[in-house]
This record gives structure tokens, C-alpha cells and sequence, in this order.
């Protein structure tokens, strides 16, 4: 019997919910284990690093790695799979743009570290110790990942072939994928293997979605009662469909759940959040500057609604003060 | 998720040339070091400076160029786009490269003539070619889209700017609609007695011109109208207006106004409009005898029959065509255009806003337009100076500037007011014989011949004070003011402050925009400056044309200006129209917006934004669809598609991109 092909999943500064996603293939996964061998899978599997080590580069024929990257132990691990695996894939919205992780960028590293281990309530810790890179106890020197200064995706630290988007890329999507590369078919390197139209494409909602929203206000979900069939934009709620990508057949939305932008932008859009701003606050109805104000209030965290999965790829990269 | 760099290897072969415009950039820009620099940036192939990029032989070795060295890409540094971006565009299509694989850099207006320091100014010079050189490898082949231009004009305004370009381009063998809100074409002309600085009869020349409008068979007029709404673009205007009822059909009236002798109303008793309510008019009426079209009316708000609905009707009994029609409605019609010409006319100042002047306060104060209808032999007076009181004034005083030149009111001089205050002057001492004074600010006459018009009334006696009066009051402080209106006045030519009693007080009084012209600059898509009058594309070069193709503005919408003026601005922007009419179509730009069909969600973002009205969104299809013919190109939809799927041809995302890393290289 022929070998099979090595296939290894990693993740690194994510939830597990990617992971889950893996699983939630159901009865398709026994297909997927049937076709491959899995070399790598840390959250179900006992390999260890040098047993990926030892395998000649290029020997594996996709590495599917989730989670953004934001210690030196991540950017060890992902520049290693790059070396062993044929495709990389980048998994998920924290591979794919930082994710909910990325949202860190806002602060610098100091400030984390000082609330994390000072002043954050319930913290003990009058000696204000910090973990370090390196250490010594007893004699021994004890090492740890460092703490990079900013959180980043995938390929901003490895080359990656393809793009699985979603938190967490839903399981049709991922099976779409496992099945194009077990196939050969592969689209052009560098694409996102969902389709490349916005949500609104494929929403029950769509058409009542009016042409001119005029918004006078915006309203968080626990605000109103929400309709289950009119558009959510229409009913003030910060829906992102509009700028994000497809593919998940509007899971949310079908859910009475506004989109938060999980599976990032279409592949014509560089900066999602401030796409998404600029289309849907030229919607506003109010023209003068402190009417404006008011409406924009009903926003209490922009970043975290516009960026949600995407502060690693905004056009501005991070705090710097 | 790629960043979308071209290749070193895929690089167009790009063409740079930098311009010294004389002396204009070389003496703040290093030139040929920006030509040296140039020559480094990938993709260069070619870089030369030159004394004249514009001139023929600048134009000649671009072309030469783009055939010896296979240029694909051409940079142009010199002035501004505005003046030069079509000359090198169309030297690029001699070399037999596609025009818009052009970009041209602003050095001059940018750069060199806005910098103090030659090593700094060199530098973003470097910035701004590197950004264009680092965008131009992005430009795509476009090409001018051509649509053809429907040769019916309307003109909007009947006054003496309307008439004239009506009967321009109807004599050039144009149809032409002309539209006025009015009950009769003539405007303000019409209410004149004489014109300054011939002192010519004003109805002399206008009255012919008036028949001549009704009578051309090029011409469909169309008074007590609107226009209510524009849609569509340059060359194809739908126009739609609203015809107010007279209650007269119009085509069986022939103005012989029998009806109005006829009318219950035996005395006339309301305030007559036309004669700026010195005269009175009955409920059906004409505004003057020469009326054009010469078609009586009905006032709704005075005639008996719509206000009681008890009225014999007596007019319409008297009138042997059966004319009247008490039922008439307000009617909609629809015109197709390719240009349109506005003549909105202006609105003089209401001089209440300058109560120290006291009109409405004294009887004896009047408006300059009051005094016109006073002097004019078909006037409500016949010409005799009277009055409200009967009495014949013996002095009279001119105060120059009301509601001009003045930081309380209007800050602008109306330009007109110091000739037709002298015209006054000369009328009433003609016309009375009382001591006329005015009172002048600085007497403006630079016209042809107005100078020595206002020698000629130097010479006839009217008294001039140099001073802003102060105040019109009726409070006397000797007993030769006694029952006269006087004026406190420093005359800053005497050095002191003078009263001077008077029987009458003319003010005149300046122009404004049209109450309405901010809702008619709306309607038109055309702006307006600070002042509210229509604002033209250029104030030197493009004065009768707007920053909308294919309407034109003249006379007095545009600023204050006298006939003279209004007339030549009327023959040049109905030549402007000839022009747009006779080319049989027009060329537009291609920097406009396109929708990715099959990338568009349909999620309706970019419909409600477009200024231009230019996007719909096909129900069938459920995309949005833009008119590429009706999109200006100002990117407003590109920039809020939520998905990106809505390009601007020559600023899509790589084109604006690579300039940015280019500037920031």
C-alpha cells in the first residue's frame, strides 16, 4: 500500500475552536483520516517537535495551521512546518488577519505586561516578578517563548499558499478545501478558498435591505427586539456582511445574529474595518458634525467592531504610544 | 491576500521627462537632478529634461521616444494637469501609445512656485515622480466614450440675457424652449424708462426683441412657468416643468382686453406687481401693453369667482374667443434638451434690511425701482414725478449703495447703481425739475462712454456729495427742515457733516441672487459662490460655462452686470451651447466608476451616495448598475463599496497604492 499523504495541524495563539471545527466535520472526518496520514495534531495526537524535525522538508503535503503569532515559540514552530509541509494553509481568522488576539495591538507590550502581572485585580505579586526568556533556578537554566511586541498573522511571518477564513472556517468550507488539495485542483497560490463575494450575496435578508439606510441610530443586539427577516443594517444593528466575504452562507444572520466580519474581506479589500466604515457611515442620515457625533455614540468600541478578526492587517498596524 | 506588485522583470518601459517651464521650475527644482533620479527608478527607461515640455518640438521627442524606445508608459513632469495633461496625453497618441497610460506631475504649481528652499522643493519633486513612475505601471488602455448631443436648447429666464440667447440659437436654426416664471417675457428691462448712458428708450429696443421671441418659429415660449426637475447629463437633459394656470387659454387669447374692462371690479383697486404697487390692476390683467405673450391672466387671490364663487363672470362673457377657462390646472411637461442656458436675472435689495434709510417708514423714501415705473412715460404716473401724497417734490436726494459695499448687508459693489443713479438724477430733473443730490460712496464709471456720461450730468447741475449718508429722518432741526425728509451726510470732500432736506429719497438699491437660487443651483447641479450668484467654471477663461457640461450661465444670475454686459454674456454662452450642439456629440471622461457585476453582493451601499444620480440597482439582476455616462468620476461609490467591487478607471486600489508606497519610498 502506497503511502498516504502527511497532512499536520498546528495552532498557535488561538481558542480551539478551529480545532473543533476539525471535528465538527463529523462522519466526513473518517474520509479525510482515510485519505491522509495525519504527522502533526497537538490537540489530539502525541507528537513531539522533533518527531516533525526529523521528517524530510517538503514531506508533508499540507500543514494547516490556525492562531495568530505572537511568541518566538510560534514563529520557531510555523517557520519549521513551512520547511516540512508543500502547502501551508493558514487556518481560521487569527491565522488569516490576528484575530480576536490581534486586539492586543492597541497596547503595547509594556502596558500588557504591567496589567497582566501588576495591576490587573486580584494580581499578588509585590515583587512585581515577570516571566523572562531566560532564568535560573537551582543551577538550571530555565527558557520560555519570548513575548513578541505585536501580535501578527500567518503570513506575516511564513509564505502561505492558501486561505481558510472563519471563526472557525465552517466545516463545508474546510471539507471544499481538503478536497481540492487531495485532488490537485488547486486555484491560483495566495487565494482565499471561499467564495469571493460579500455576505449580502447569499443573506435570507438581502432584500429588504433599503437602498438608503439613512441611519439615525445604532443599536447593540441586547437593545431591541430583533426581526428575524428584515435586513439587520435596516434595523441598526452593526451588521459587517456588506465587507465581508462569503461562504459561510450567512450563518449569523440566519441565527438573528448581525455578521461581525469573521471571515475578513473580500480579495479586492485591504483594510475591512475601514471599508466597512466608510461605506456604512456615508449611510448616516444626519449631515452636520454633532449629530454625527450622536449617531457614532451608539458605537461604544469601534476597533472591536470594525476589527474584530482584522487589527493585524489594518492599514494602521499598531499603538506606538 | 497578495500584495499586487509588478514584477522587476514585467515592468512596462516607462518613458520620463521632466519640464524647466522657462525658468518657472528650474529656478526653485534642480531639474537634472530629477531627471537623474528619475533614471534610476525601475522601469526607466528613457529620462530626459527639457526647456519646454509643451512646446512642439517637448511633444515631438516624446512621440519620437515612444517608437525608438518602445515606450509603454509616459511620465510628464512639469505644470498642472489642468493646462497641460491633454497636450502630452495627445503627444502619446502620436507616439501611438494609448493617452491614458500617461500620468502627469504637478512640479510647478506644487512644487516650485509654493517653496522657498531649492534642496527641499528638489526633493519632493523626487517624491511626487517616483509615486507617478511607481503608479503609471498600473494605468490600463481607456478610451473616450462618445455620446451623441440632442440639438434642442432650453433657456431658462426671460429677461434681456434669456431673449438674447434664445434668439441666438434660434436665428443658428436651434429649437429652442424658453421658460419664464413670470407672466411675460422681459425681466427687469422691461420695467426701465430709459438705458444709461445712451438714454435710449428702453421699450424701443427690448419690445422688438419681445416680438421677435414669440414670433420665431424656432422658439416655444412658455411664461408662468418652472422648471421643476433635471435628470440626465451633458447633451441629454430631461427637463420636466410646471405651467401654471392663467385661466386664459393662451393660444385663443389675443390680449384685446376687452375682459378687463368688463370685469366687476369697475375701478381698478389691487396692488400692481409690474409697478412695483404704485399703480393699481384689476383681478384679470396684463402687466403692460406690450406684454409678451400679449395673454390676460386672472389673479386667484383677488378675483371674485375664486374667492366667493358668486361672480357673474363678466369678463369671460365679454370675451368673443372664448378664452376663459375657470378650471384650468396647473399643467407638467416634459422637454428633452442637449444645453441649457440659465438667465435667472438677479433680486434688488429689499432696503428695509437698512432701516436708517427709513423706506417704509416715510412715505417720500422710495426704491430706484419705484422710481423707474415713476419716470416712465407708460407708468402708473404717465412720467410725471409724484408723490405717494400727489405733491411734486421739489429736492430730491440719491443715495448711492444701498445694500452694496457694505459689511452690514452685501459686501460686493452691483456695479450698476452709480449709472442708473445718474440716469435717475437725469430723468427727475427732466421730468420736475427739482435740485437733485447724490450721494456717492466713489462714483464707479468704467464703461464705454460712462464716464462722460457722468460729465455730461456734472454739467447739468445735479449736485454731487462724496459721503455714505448716515441716516433719512424726518426730525427737523431748523425751520427750513420742517416738514422734509433730510439727510445727515458727511461729505468727505468738504470735511464735514452736512443736513440737506429733501421732498424725496431715492435709494438705490443693489442686486442680489434670486431669493431661490440656492434651490435653482440644486435643481441645475451647478454652484454657487459665497454670495449665493451662480458660480462659472472659470472667472476668466470659462465665465458663461458651469462646472456642469452643457449649462450655461448669463447676465445677472451670475454677478451684477449692466444690458451691455448681459447681452454679450448671452450671445457667448448661447455660443458656448452652438458649440457643445454642433460637435453632434461629446467626449467624456474615462475616469469613471464601474461595477464588478459578479462581484457585487447587491447590499446597495454606494446607490443612495452618488451625487451624480448616475447609480440604480437592477432589481433582476440585484446588482448595482452605474451609468458610466452620467458618473463624474468622483470616486465617492468607489471608496464606500463595503467589497471592493466598484472600480474607478485610473484610481483603482494599485494605481492609488503604489503612489502612496512611491511618495513614502
Amino acid at each position: 500500500m502506497p503511502d498516504k499523504p502527511k497532512v499536520a495541524f498546528y495552532w498557535c495563539a488561538s481558542c480551539g475552536g478551529c480545532e473543533e471545527a476539525v471535528v465538527d466535520l463529523a462522519e466526513d472526518i473518517l474520509k479525510v483520516v482515510e485519505a491522509v496520514d495525519i504527522v502533526l495534531w497537538p490537540v489530539a495526537m502525541d507528537f513531539k517537535k522533533a518527531d516533525v524535525e526529523a521528517r524530510p522538508d517538503k514531506s508533508i503535503v499540507a500543514g494547516f495551521i490556525n492562531g495568530a503569532i505572537r511568541t518566538s515559540e510560534q514563529e520557531e514552530w510555523v517557520r519549521m512546518l513551512r520547511r516540512k509541509c508543500q502547502v501551508v494553509v493558514s487556518f481560521g481568522a487569527c491565522a488569516n488577519s490576528g484575530g480576536i488576539p490581534a486586539l492586543a495591538n492597541q497596547f503595547q507590550k509594556e502596558s500588557i505586561l504591567k496589567y497582566v502581572y501588576e495591576d490587573c485585580p486580584g494580581m499578588d505579586n509585590p515583587g512585581k516578578t515577570r516571566p523572562q526568556p531566560e532564568s535560573k533556578d537551582e543551577g538550571r537554566t530555565l527558557t520560555l517563548p519570548e513575548f513578541r511586541g505585536m501580535v501578527r498573522s500567518l503570513d506575516q511571518v511564513i509564505e502561505v499558499d492558501y486561505y481558510l477564513p472563519g471563526c472557525p472556517p465552517t466545516p463545508k468550507i474546510i471539507m471544499a478545501a481538503v478536497q481540492a488539495l487531495l485532488s490537485g485542483k488547486l486555484p491560483p497560490k495566495g487565494t482565499v478558498l471561499s467564495p469571493d463575494i460579500a455576505l449580502c450575496e447569499e443573506c435570507k435578508r438581502k432584500d429588504s435591505k433599503p437602498a438608503d439606510l439613512a441611519l439615525t441610530e445604532f443599536k447593540r443586539p441586547h437593545q431591541i427586539q430583533i426581526d428575524p427577516e428584515k435586513c439587520l443594517l435596516a434595523q441598526g444593528l452593526v451588521c459587517m456582511g456588506p465587507a465581508t466575504r462569503g461562504g459561510c452562507e450567512a450563518l449569523c444572520p440566519a441565527g438573528n445574529m448581525a455578521c461581525t466580519g469573521c471571515f475578513g474581506p473580500t480579495s479586492r479589500v485591504k483594510d475591512q474595518g475601514a471599508k466597512f466604515v466608510s461605506s456604512v457611515f456615508s449611510n448616516i442620515a444626519p449631515k452636520e458634525e454633532k449629530e454625527i457625533d450622536a449617531v457614532l455614540d451608539g458605537i461604544p468600541d469601534p476597533i472591536g467592531t470594525f476589527y474584530r478578526y482584522g487589527l493585524s492587517k489594518c492599514l494602521l498596524r499598531r499603538k506606538l504610544q | 491576500m497578495s500584495e499586487n506588485k509588478p514584477k522587476q522583470e514585467n515592468l512596462p518601459r516607462i518613458g520620463f521627462y521632466v519640464c524647466h517651464c522657462g525658468s518657472n521650475i528650474s529656478s526653485m527644482v534642480d531639474v537634472a537632478a530629477v531627471q537623474k533620479y528619475a533614471a534610476g527608478l525601475p522601469g526607466v527607461v528613457v529620462s530626459r529634461d527639457y526647456k519646454y515640455m509643451c512646446s512642439d518640438p517637448g511633444q515631438e521627442m516624446i512621440a519620437k521616444d515612444i517608437k525608438e524606445h518602445k515606450l509603454e508608459r509616459l511620465v510628464v513632469s512639469a505644470c498642472s494637469p489642468n493646462l497641460h495633461e491633454e497636450t502630452f496625453r495627445k503627444a502619446a497618441a502620436r507616439g501611438g501609445l494609448n493617452p491614458f497610460y500617461f500620468q502627469m506631475v504637478n512640479i510647478r504649481e506644487h512644487v516650485a512656485w509654493v517653496h522657498t528652499d531649492k534642496k527641499a522643493a528638489t526633493e519632493k519633486a523626487m517624491q511626487l515622480v517616483s509615486a507617478a513612475i511607481a503608479r503609471v505601471a498600473f494605468h490600463q488602455a481607456l478610451d473616450k466614450k462618445r455620446v451623441p448631443v440632442d440639438p434642442n436648447v432650453m433657456v431658462v429666464g426671460g429677461g434681456i440675457a434669456g431673449i438674447h440667447a434664445a434668439l441666438t440659437l434660434a436665428n443658428a436654426g436651434k429649437k429652442v424652449t424658453l421658460v419664464e416664471r413670470e407672466a411675460t417675457i422681459g425681466g427687469h428691462m422691461a420695467l426701465f424708462d430709459k438705458t444709461f448712458p445712451t438714454l435710449d428708450c428702453a421699450a424701443c429696443i427690448l419690445t422688438p426683441k419681445m416680438s421677435a421671441v414669440k414670433a420665431h418659429p424656432n422658439i416655444t415660449l412658455w411664461t408662468y412657468s418652472e422648471v421643476e426637475k433635471v435628470e440626465g447629463y451633458v447633451g441629454n437633459y430631461k427637463v420636466t416643468v410646471k405651467r401654471k394656470p392663467r385661466y386664459v387659454k393662451e393660444d385663443l387669447c389675443v390680449g384685446c382686453m376687452e375682459c378687463i374692462d368688463a370685469c366687476v371690479f369697475k375701478e381698478a383697486k389691487f396692488a400692481d406687481k409690474f409697478n412695483q404697487g404704485l399703480g393699481k390692476r384689476k383681478p384679470v390683467y396684463i402687466d403692460f401693453p406690450q406684454a409678451t405673450p400679449k395673454v390676460v391672466l386672472i389673479d386667484k387671490d383677488t378675483c371674485l369667482h375664486f374667492k366667493t364663487g358668486k361672480c357673474k363672470q363678466s369678463c369671460a362673457t365679454a370675451c368673443d374667443r372664448k378664452a376663459f377657462d375657470f378650471n384650468q390646472k396647473e399643467e407638467t411637461k416634459e422637454l428633452q434638451v442637449g444645453a441649457i442656458v440659465l438667465a435667472t436675472g438677479f433680486k434688488a435689495f429689499d432696503p428695509a434690511r437698512s432701516p436708517q434709510y427709513g423706506y417704509g417708514r416715510y412715505p417720500g423714501v422710495y426704491t430706484a425701482l419705484e422710481i423707474e415705473r415713476l419716470v416712465n412715460a407708460s407708468g402708473p404716473t404717465s412720467g410725471e414725478i409724484t408723490l405717494r401724497d400727489g405733491k411734486h417734490p421739489k429736492a430730491v436726494g440719491i443715495i448711492h449703495c444701498v445694500g452694496s459695499r457694505d459689511a452690514k448687508t452685501n459686501k460686493w459693489c452691483s456695479r450698476v447703481c452709480c449709472m442708473y443713479s445718474l440716469k435717475l438724477a437725469h430723468l427727475i430733473k427732466e421730468h420736475s425739475g427739482a435740485e437733485v443730490y447724490n450721494f456717492y460712496i466713489d462714483m464707479r464709471a468704467p464703461g464705454k462712454a460712462y464716464e462722460e456720461f457722468y460729465d455730461k450730468l456734472l454739467g447739468e447741475g445735479v449736485h454731487f456729495i462724496r459721503g455714505r449718508v448716515d441716516e433719512v429722518t424726518d426730525w427737523a432741526m431748523t425751520p427750513d427742515e420742517e416738514g422734509k425728509l433730510v439727510l445727515r451726510v458727511e461729505d468727505t470732500l468738504a470735511g464735514f457733516v452736512r443736513r440737506i432736506p429733501v421732498d424725496m429719497v431715492v435709494l438705490s438699491t443693489g442686486l442680489e441672487p434670486q431669493a431661490d437660487a440656492q434651490e435653482v443651483r440644486r435643481r441645475f447641479n451647478i454652484g454657487c459662490g459665497t454670495e449665493g450668484f451662480f458660480q462659472e467654471r472659470h472667472p476668466k477663461l470659462a465665465p458663461v460655462n458651469t462646472f456642469t457640461d452643457g449649462i450655461y450661465i448669463a447676465g445677472a444670475c451670475q454677478a451684477p452686470r449692466d444690458i451691455p454686459d448681459t447681452v454679450a454674456q448671452a450671445g457667448a454662452a448661447a455660443a458656448e451651447a452652438l458649440a457643445l450642439i454642433d460637435a453632434g456629440f461629446v467626449e467624456l471622461e474615462p475616469n469613471t466608476s464601474h461595477v464588478i457585476e459578479d462581484e457585487c453582493c447587491g447590499c446597495k451601499s454606494c446607490v443612495p451616495l452618488c451625487p451624480y444620480s448616475a447609480i440604480t440597482f437592477d432589481e433582476v439582476k440585484k446588482k448595482a448598475v452605474i451609468n458610466e455616462v452620467l458618473c463624474k468620476g468622483c470616486g465617492v461609490c468607489a471608496a464606500a463599496c463595503p467589497s471592493g467591487s466598484i472600480v474607478q478607471n485610473l484610481f483603482d486600489d494599485d494605481e492609488i497604492f503604489s503612489e502612496i508606497r512611491g511618495i513614502l519610498k
